[in-house]
């Protein structure tokens, strides 16, 4: 640390310790961190939830005040000593000398003031002798430095006027106002689309070369960093396990961590076949491990009581002599009335436009799409949870579209779904048992004592415990409460699963086990799977064929493959080009034809 | 915008004219069930010792005799166009906003609750005032300082205010702080324009017991709200800006703690516009809930429709008030005007 020049150093984080007092004593969120950042230099700072990424980025700016956060060690932001500073230098040097741009842009702007008014504030509290039609000038001129078209008009909106995009972008130019030292972001395209998350990382980068800033990027992505950061520190239980140049860390990782970490992040140029192949081998690896320790451990205490694996059934096979589909999807539609105008004149939105594929037994259709283009909707009506506007949907060879709920009830334990939000879409109030045992109820078995049974095979199958089967969801973390919901799919031992965006509140290692478990499942009982999801990357590692979707239309249909190697449609080479990647030349070489692409079209 | 409006309006007419049903079948169809008989009815309506010949005139002008419907009809013609009225061979006319005619006193009511709105009008916006302002900086504070002393104090005291009843604080307030201390001037009410002065004078402790029992609700409601709203994440957007924690506070967390607060309190004051009963009973000040408690007492059921109905349209009137305020107040309801 001595080595560098302490002028050129923007931010320096010494030792850094961050505990938090509880009922079951001290809890270290941040346990002897340091790392520096030079002006105008990019850090990254990647760890995965409860790794104290966050705890460190609020440190920095000095919010730990006011919390029960006890800070000890050093900050130094820009010359100032943030651990020892009064409130006053502090709220001095925040906003002025550090920006931050926060996660989730609804939430962090103010939902009842104009943008106009927030980023005019943002200037006038470091400088009131700025007028403020001058500040507003100011800050017509930043929101166009951040890529908001019409920025005069658009100054005297509200943040709900804004799509999530446009709004990043807002905070963005809030943090821009008082032309920081150092712009710190965290987590600032989390919940983005790929294309949009793209353009606001090329953003970041090409502010900080312009205007000489400092940036640091904190992300649970190691590819959200990868192109954006010179230096990454990778955080894990309050410690830097890994601290150095990017491409070293991501090309050498020296801790088994930052492996673990670089192996768990779905590749984009990873085929279905190659992530197969690898997940049968780790399994038949763990399978043999396990195996020796069983029989060791049976030796001692005998063969294991009562238990019965959860019955075995093939979907696939049932259906292989037959020759339809397993479902087949042609020209569905699905339009909503939408109220606008003066006089609140309705019109129609065409949420899905005439789409049509074919379903075989036992493969994985991944559709890949951003918000709003219709993906959802699409498994929604494939499970008559959405009446179809037009189109037919047949199952088996029987059309299913308009089967009264009484005809349909006993089809829909053939046709499961698994939703995104593993906190909100399990009943906080029944155990996950009940949860889980609830459809085999609902279907007409009576027997508790074989529901229970089955369900606690289940349970085990999914890689839980039996005796999981009382507790509560909120005992669960968000891995786990997905592999629940999975188990609530299976029970009925349908023969289609709808896997809606079921990782992407997941962190990496975390997302790479559901996928596992998925593909796994999918081996052991021939299950044909429909797999949503924003992420190109991970569709393609589950998906034998690829729909991309955009506005509600299929662009691009084939072998994921095929796909993914040479996109036909413009649109899929464009989201191509939008995913991030892990090695930092790769993301630079995409950013720069970003870049292009921009400027030509 | 103009929709909303319009839509807001139309529903606030199609309110009163429900609540004008509703209160004229309270006294007129309720009765019958519970089995009183058209004479009992008319009864009420002649006063001091009854024949039955002057019973049966009465049903007779008053069309007591006549369906439900008709009734109805009659009344409210009477308000748009007013009512005559034959007693004891003279014709009694009921200018044309005719909410009825109390036989009794011989007096039509609306006048008579007009003549005392300035009263109680006094009465409720004053000690709206007093709570709305009151409620809201006690409920700041003690947000702001959660588990102080001066917290846990406010919280008690809100709590016993909302518990104790008017005329309990009331008299209390009378016993001990007029009467034994001095403190104050004896209650009552004088013009703001004949004597600005006298007018607060009188109407002080009647405000500050009335605020009390409203502010307790607030200074609770204001404190959850103001909770919610710091641990809101663009209070932390607000903070790392660099603003000072009393704009933090005043400017970003106050705004929406305050949308709901405005919603109760168009209720609210629109209750105490109608008649703040038993402040006006306790304090002996002669406003519209005053003028109820007489009719009550003495069951004059025409001025007790009149004043009923009234109520009903300073709450619907202060309603829509707040439902044309809150697009100013919140933007994002105005998206789905």
């Amino acid at each position: 640390m001595s080595e560098s020049d302490p002028a050129a150093t923007v931010v320096r984080v010494d030792d850094l310790r961050v505990t938090f007092p509880t009922m079951d004593g001290e809890v270290r969120a941040v346990d002897g961190l340091s790392f520096e950042v030079p002006a105008g230099g990019g850090l990254g700072i990647v760890g995965e939830s409860g790794s104290g990424k966050s705890v460190t980025s609020l440190a920095l700016m000095g919010l730990h005040r006011g919390t029960r956060a006890e800070i000890t060690g050093g900050i130094e932001v820009v010359g100032n000593d943030v651990v020892a500073a009064s409130d006053k230098r502090l709220r001095r040097m925040r906003g002025n000398d550090i920006a931050m741009v926060f996660q989730d842009p609804m939430q962090s702007l103010h939902p009842q003031y104009t943008i106009g008014n927030q980023l005019i504030e943002a200037l006038r509290v470091h400088r009131s002798q700025v007028s403020r039609s001058k500040a507003r000038e100011r800050a017509i001129e930043s929101l166009e430095r951040v890529g908001i078209p019409e920025p005069a008009k658009r100054i005297n909106s509200y943040p709900h006027e804004f799509s999530g995009g446009m709004r990043q972008r807002v905070l963005i130019a809030m943090g821009l106002m008082c032309d920081p030292k150092v712009l710190l972001a965290d987590e600032p395209t989390t919940a983005l689309d790929v294309t949009v998350q793209a353009q606001i990382l090329d953003l970041l980068d090409e502010l900080r070369r312009d205007l000489d800033m400092g940036l640091i990027l904190v992300s649970h992505d190691l590819a959200v960093v990868a192109g954006s950061v010179d230096e990454v520190v990778v955080m894990r239980h309050g410690r830097a396990v890994e601290r150095g140049d990017v491409r070293h860390v991501l090309s050498e990782p020296e801790h088994p961590y930052t492996q673990a970490l670089l192996d768990a992040v779905p590749r984009v140029e990873v085929s279905r076949a190659q992530r197969r192949a690898r997940d049968r081998a780790d399994r038949k690896e763990r399978k043999n491990g396990e195996k020796q320790s069983r029989t060791a451990r049976e030796e001692v205490e005998g063969p294991p009581k009562g238990a019965t694996a959860f019955p075995a059934f093939s979907s696939a096979a049932e259906g292989a002599g037959k020759g339809e589909p397993l479902l087949r999807v042609s020209d569905l539609s699905q339009s909503f009335k939408v109220r606008g105008g003066l006089w609140g004149r309705s019109s129609d939105f065409w949420a899905v436009k005439g789409v049509s594929f074919e379903l075989r037994w036992g493969e994985t259709l991944g559709i890949v799409g951003e918000s709003g283009s219709g993906k959802s909707t699409v498994s929604r009506m494939i499970m008559r949870l959405l009446e179809p506007t037009a189109g037919t949907v047949e199952f088996q060879g029987r059309d299913i579209t308009h089967l009264p709920e009484r005809r349909m009830r006993p089809l829909r334990k053939q046709i499961q779904m698994v939703f995104q939000n593993p906190y909100s879409s399990l009943n906080p109030r029944l155990t996950i048992g009940e949860s889980i045992g609830t459809a085999l109820r609902v279907q007409g078995e009576r027997d508790g004592k074989k529901i229970r049974g089955q369900v606690q095979d289940l349970l085990e199958r999914v890689g839980l415990e039996p005796n999981h089967y009382n507790r509560f969801p909120h005992a669960f973390s968000g891995g786990q409460r997905q592999r629940i919901a999975i188990a609530r799919a299976l029970i009925l031992k349908p023969k289609l699963i709808i896997c809606d965006e079921p990782v992407s509140a997941l962190d990496v290692s975390t997302q790479d086990q559901v996928l596992r478990l998925l593909s796994e499942l999918q081996d052991d009982f021939g299950l044909t799977y429909i797999f949503v999801a924003h992420d190109l990357a991970v569709v393609r590692q589950v998906s034998d064929r690829v729909a991309v979707m955009r506005k509600g239309e299929v662009v691009e249909m084939g072998d994921s493959d095929a796909v993914y190697e040479n996109p036909r449609s413009d649109y899929t080479q464009q989201l191509l080009t939008a995913a991030p990647v892990l090695d930092p030349d790769e993301a630079r070489r995409l950013r720069a034809e970003r870049v292009r692409q921009r400027a030509a079209g | 915008m103009l929709t909303y409006i319009l839509r807001r309006l139309g529903a606030g007419l199609l309110l009163l004219a429900v609540v004008t049903m509703v209160t004229f079948a309270i006294f007129y169809v309720v009765p019958r069930w519970a089995g009183r008989t058209t004479e009992q009815l008319a009864t009420m309506y002649v006063g001091r010792a009854p024949t039955p010949e002057a019973i049966q005139a009465t049903i007779e002008r008053l069309g007591l005799d006549q369906p439900i419907a008709v009734q109805f009809g009659e009344f409210v013609r009477g308000i748009f166009f007013g009512a005559q009225y034959r007693f004891g061979g003279e014709t009694i006319e009921c200018a044309a906003p005719c909410f009825g005619y109390s036989f009794q006193t011989y007096q039509e009511v609306f006048p008579e609750v007009l003549a005392r709105l300035p009263v109680t009008g006094s009465l409720a916006l004053g000690a709206g005032v007093i709570w709305l302002v009151g409620g809201i900086a006690v409920g700041v504070i003690s947000a702001v300082w959660k588990g102080s002393l001066f917290d846990r104090l406010a919280m008690a005291v809100a709590l016993a205010g909302v518990s104790l009843p008017i005329f309990f604080t009331g008299l209390l307030a009378l016993a001990f702080l007029v009467h034994s201390w001095g403190l104050f001037g004896t209650p009552g009410y004088v013009p703001f324009t004949q004597d600005p002065f006298g007018w607060v004078q009188g109407l002080l402790l009647p405000w500050l017991t009335l605020a009390f029992l409203h502010a307790a609700m607030y200074a609770r409601q204001t404190r959850a709200g103001m909770l919610e709203a710091l641990s809101e994440d663009y209070i932390r957007t607000a903070r790392a800006k660099g603003l000072s924690e009393s704009k933090v506070v005043l400017k970003h967390a106050l705004r929406p703690t305050l949308t709901p607060i405005v919603t109760i309190f168009g209720l609210d004051l629109g209750l105490v516009l109608g008649g703040a009963v038993l402040t006006e009973q306790v304090f002996s000040l002669n406003g519209i809930g005053r003028y109820a408690v007489q009719a009550i007492t003495q069951s004059d059921l025409p001025v007790i429709l009149g004043v009923t109905l009234f109520g009903a349209f300073f709450i619907v009137i202060c309603n829509l008030i707040v439902d044309l305020v809150y697009p100013l107040i919140d933007p994002r309801v105005r998206v789905h005007g």
